[in-house]
């Protein structure tokens, strides 16, 4: 593996705790086909329910939970199965809901990144995010839900940056992904208020997820969210270490006066690119990001900072910081010199 | 609870339902333990992140990849999926087939997806041992033609690679489920998209793959990040394709001694078992799969008798159902004799003891119904 001084990426994926590798590892001796009516297979399918209700109790929800491989295939579910048309999503979704939503209403945000609740009350589905993946923003999901309601929409979130980290919103359908929060790639879950808000399409979970079950995945999913969330009170600190040391140097938060997750922040060091920060971060062994993960390696400018009106100048200069439960003081310390440095050489070089 | 159930499901029982799903081969599980490192090691990094670590767990999915494409044939690319069943359903809803052609006998995640394609189905009937005729009329614009290379219940082996032919000349795409074949046997030739998953194949559960043929283009159906070549969004786990890559390796270096191995508890099995008559063709299948009807038997009965021996009376996602078999009723069986035939499963960690203490156990339980 390679040697890397600070791990600053945890909203594309987080280290698996301890206690969720311990969990997958006893589930991998669980092997037997849950849907097997023999001995075996009705001791993968109990621990898929417990490990089904225990999410359930830790995450506070009291509707459904249809276990799937990551938020996106929760989120494709949910966006293709439910009964009412898809009415608006927001400006500033993931591109798994975007990618779904070609021609349908995008709901704007103002230059915070937060969308209006005003401006969603609609018949539809409505799908907007609980917390940005770049920002960190937290969009006022109560207000949201309320205005959705109101017009006889039905509200969906894509929670995969909130989830095992802040309370779930109130919203009727929920997609999260359990290697957000220290659970294993590959498992994620759709949370459904009523089953009769979507349609089935057969198979296992219900009908509404075919194929054999990822029991292992399940077991570390609902592993990892009894660790909880604590660690944030910590992130909160680092990062306001962070956000002071970079406004020292001539550096922009973004979104800073919104309400923001304190595990992701977004920065534009003025006059660098993006892309050249990251090689010289990359070269210094510290691992950040420009936006999403997925779209990392693409010359795209973030649509979601277009949406805030940033002009593409300055929003080809931001980078995203995201701390985990295991980042200390001087993994940010190393950042903050890293940062200081090649915004010093930057502007040498304009 | 389900700990004790698991712990004395691992004590005693006799484990014959390798077609529902097979035990994790040692091997993977060790090529999947570096990726699923806490933050000791790297090897938790998201394979699509451009960083150091990103970039180490990329090469381990691509290192898999490979070890996923020599089970498969040269010619195409292997994209990852959650299960075999997502790969059919992107191989069926991809393609957007006007007019479906599938087998009788084929597994409901390519029955039920050809019913909510869209396109209208025309299903190709089996004979009665369980084989589809390789010269079968594919019906004049078919777009797509899916059946698959070793059926699940029955274990017949179907000629693929000829009505992957036929299906060509008709002008039509050819889909072939390889879930109980790929590892066991050469892949189709002239395949047009080949699903497979790992868990039938002593890998790990949550993973399947889809070949498909180079130049042949398909839509996705999980949007998002764009992942895969744009076909399948969503986050690749490394751990999870190492594990898959692992069990791909073993599978090729041991086919002939793993299909050896199934050989002989196959002619023990049928030594054991003289009274019972054999469902689908003896010859052209593979041997791990020995589904059985005894006239008279009470299936029902028998399983819950047998609660040390896991064995199947069909297909794992349809049992409990109560359905009979759309397999055995496709091969001229009725719901009578559908409901007298047992599943036996079994491959490379069977042992001869198991087979021989499965089958007393099976003729005593018999015996006692007076059958």
């Amino acid at each position: 593996m390679p040697n890397i001084s600070a791990y600053l990426d945890h909203a594309a994926t987080t280290p698996l705790l301890a206690e969720a590798q311990a969990a997958l590892i006893e589930g991998f001796a669980l092997w037997a086909n849950p849907s097997s009516p023999h001995a075996s297979g009705r001791a993968a399918r109990a621990a898929l329910e417990d490990a089904r209700s225990g999410i359930a109790r830790m995450l506070g929800w009291d509707g459904e939970i249809v276990f799937t491989s990551g938020a996106s295939e929760a989120l494709t579910i949910a966006l293709t199965r439910c009964r009412l048309p898809l009415a608006a999503v927001s400006a500033v979704e993931h591109e798994a809901v975007l990618r779904n939503a070609e021609g349908i209403a995008r709901l704007s945000v103002d230059a915070g990144g937060v969308v209006d609740p005003a401006s969603t009350g609609l018949a539809g589905l409505v799908a907007v995010q609980q917390v940005n993946n770049e920002t960190g923003v937290i969009q006022p999901l109560d207000g949201i839900a309320k205005a959705v309601r109101d017009a006889g929409g039905i509200l969906l979130a894509d929670c995969a940056q909130g989830a095992g980290k802040i309370p779930l919103p109130d919203a009727d359908l929920i997609a999260l992904a359990a290697h957000k929060f220290g659970g294993p790639i590959g498992t994620g879950a759709l949370l459904v208020r009523d089953w009769a808000m979507l349609s089935p399409s057969g198979g296992q979970e219900r009908g509404y997820r075919p194929g054999t079950e990822n029991l292992p995945g399940a077991l570390a999913m609902a592993a990892a969210l009894e660790a909880g969330p604590a660690w944030l009170a910590e992130a909160q600190r680092l990062r306001s270490l962070l956000e002071g040391a970079i406004i020292s140097g001539g550096g922009e938060v973004i979104a800073g006066g919104s309400e923001r997750i304190a595990a992701i922040g977004a920065y534009r060091m003025p006059g660098v690119s993006s892309a050249s920060q990251l090689i010289r971060f990359d070269a210094m062994g510290i691992a950040v990001s420009a936006g999403s993960a997925c779209s990392s390696g693409s010359l795209k400018v973030s649509h979601v900072l277009g949406a805030m009106g940033m002009d593409e100048k300055a929003a080809s200069e931001v980078i995203r910081v995201s701390i985990g439960r295991e980042t200390d003081e001087v993994d940010i310390r190393r950042f903050i010199d890293a940062w200081l440095t090649i915004a010093g050489s930057g502007r040498h070089a304009r | 609870m389900a700990d004790d159930c698991g712990q004395r499901a691992a004590r005693t029982v006799i484990y014959l339902d390798y077609q529902a799903t097979t035990p994790l081969a040692p091997e993977a599980r060790e090529a999947m333990l570096p990726w699923l490192s806490g933050p000791e090691a790297m090897g938790f990094a998201n394979p699509h992140s451009p960083h150091r670590p990103g970039r180490a767990a990329a090469a381990a999915v691509e290192v898999a990849r490979e070890q996923v494409a020599e089970l498969l044939p040269p010619g195409g690319r292997v994209v990852f999926t959650a299960s075999a069943t997502e790969a059919l359903n992107l191989a069926i809803m991809g393609s957007a087939p006007r007019r479906i052609a599938v087998s009788a006998i084929e597994h409901a995640a390519v029955l039920d997806t050809a019913r909510a394609s869209g396109g209208s189905v025309d299903i190709l009937q089996a004979d009665e041992d369980g084989l589809i005729a390789a010269d079968i009329v594919i019906p004049e614009g078919t777009d797509l033609v899916a059946v698959m290379q070793v059926n699940n219940e029955i274990g017949t082996i179907q000629p693929v690679t000829r009505l992957a032919a036929q299906a060509r000349a008709a002008g039509a795409l050819f889909l072939c489920d390889a879930v109980q074949g790929v590892g066991k046997l050469p892949p189709p030739a002239g395949a047009d998209f080949i699903a497979v998953s790992a868990h039938k194949l002593y890998g790990p559960k949550g993973i399947g793959a889809l070949w498909v043929r180079d130049g042949v283009t398909i839509q996705p159906m999980i949007h998002g990040g764009g992942q895969e070549q744009g076909l399948r969004s969503g986050t690749l786990s490394p751990a999870l394709c190492a594990g898959f890559g692992a069990a791909a390796v073993l599978a090729k270096a041991r086919m002939e001694e793993d299909a050896a191995h199934v050989e002989r508890l196959w002619a023990r099995a049928r030594d054991l078992l003289p009274e019972w008559t054999l469902n689908g063709s003896a010859q052209q299948r593979w041997h791990g799969n020995l589904n059985l009807r005894r006239d008279g038997l009470d299936v029902g009965r028998l399983m819950s008798d047998l609660r040390d021996l896991a064995f199947s009376a069909g297909s794992a996602c349809a049992s409990g159902s109560g359905r009979p078999s759309h397999v055995l009723r496709a091969i001229g069986l009725g719901d009578r004799q559908a409901k007298s035939s047992v599943r036996l499963g079994f491959g490379r960690y069977t042992a001869m003891r198991e087979i021989e203490d499965a089958c007393a156990l099976i003729e005593a339980a018999a015996a006692a119904q007076g059958v």
